[in-house]
């Protein structure tokens, strides 16, 4: 299936604006759009791509790039890249005139405070997609429960979780 | 001493060279302490904006930082030097993935690895809901947000647009 450059300057244009809370709010529309709607890639080759891009440094985003890149080479990379980040930049380059004005008000609390519970449930909901595709075996299960627990138990670099999920796979017994 | 757009763009460029998962205390210490571009209350001020805002944290707050000293040429400089090492480094593992993903021991490292990544997420959302926990309307309303997005598969849009402002209406209402 090919992917249109105007098709990823759409999608990802949306999700710029709708990105309340980061990036990672934004997942499950990302990958219902790539996978269900627009049928550009598997949910596992979705998965592939997302874990991936965990490993590189930086923001959290950079998925956006490598998505762009799979689907279209140089110019989908860079294209799905600046729909990402150009919408949201604009916005922040215009809310910071008025900041002065407005960050005082009981209207923008009110709105920071009642996106909470809506960021958390868009989190929650991008984990379960992810999650429920990557364990695709007891084996991935546990890596993923794993993963899970010592992310919450522990401060280990998230960066030694990738690299021992790496590992455990590399080991090949029960990882599909 | 205001930055120039070429010590804005160097300054971004390391940072986006740092941290995974996560470049928010890489970005304290660079701007408040090393940099000294930001004092610590600025930096505050400006993150309670980013964080109002669609998009990631430290990408908003690249564009505002860049936009305060050098107007939109630091704005684009601060952006630039963000994303470009996260962009090679993404499209560099994606090109290694793409090489290798026929060979079977680097398919289960590339499942082990993503089943690592879905693992921090599945972290992370644990992370984010767990502070709702004693607050039943918030809590529901994350709960009814992951199950649209999740299970009923409701485009984010719609979700949007009615989640959001239900809550930020119900949190104004139990303030009064």
């Amino acid at each position: 299936m090919t992917a249109p450059l105007l098709g990823l300057a759409l999608l990802f244009g949306e999700l710029s604006v709708l990105a309340f809370g980061g990036g990672n709010s934004v997942l499950p529309e990302m990958q219902r759009r790539m996978v269900e709607v627009h049928g550009w890639m598997t949910a596992a080759q979705f998965n592939a791509l997302f874990g991936l891009a965990q490993a590189a440094p930086g923001p959290n985003m950079m998925v956006v790039t490598l998505l762009g890149w799979r689907l279209a080479g140089f110019w989908g990379a860079l294209v799905a890249t600046v729909a990402m980040f150009a919408p949201s930049s604009l916005i922040t380059g215009i809310a910071l005139r008025a900041w002065d004005r407005f960050r005082d008000t009981p209207w923008r609390r009110a709105v920071q405070a009642g996106l909470v519970p809506v960021t958390a449930g868009l989190v929650a909901a991008g984990a379960a997609l992810i999650a429920s595709t990557a364990a695709g075996t007891p084996a991935l299960a546990g890596v993923v429960a794993a993963a899970a627990v010592l992310s919450i138990a522990t401060k280990l670099h998230p960066l030694w979780l990738l690299g021992l999920g790496a590992a455990s796979g590399l080991s090949g017994m029960g990882f599909g | 001493m205001a930055p120039t757009t070429g010590a804005l763009f160097r300054g971004f460029l390391s940072l986006g060279l740092m941290g995974f998962g996560g470049v928010l205390p890489f970005a304290r210490r660079m701007l408040v302490e090393e940099r000294r571009w930001l004092g610590a209350a600025e930096f505050a001020d400006l993150l309670g904006l980013c964080q109002f805002l669609p998009g990631g944290n430290v990408i908003n707050l690249s564009v505002a930082v860049g936009l305060r000293f050098r107007g939109v040429a630091g704005a684009v400089a601060a952006l630039a030097g963000l994303l470009a090492a996260p962009s090679v480094v993404v499209v560099l593992l994606g090109a290694v993935y793409d090489r290798f993903a026929d060979d079977p021991v680097v398919r289960h490292a590339f499942a082990g690895l993503a089943a690592a990544a879905a693992g921090l997420l599945v972290g992370l959302a644990v992370k984010l809901a767990w502070p709702l926990r004693r607050q039943p309307v918030p809590a529901g309303l994350a709960v009814l947000c992951f199950l649209a997005v999740a299970v009923f598969r409701v485009p984010l849009l719609p979700a949007l647009l009615v989640l959001a402002p239900f809550s930020v209406l119900l949190r104004r209402w139990s303030r009064t």
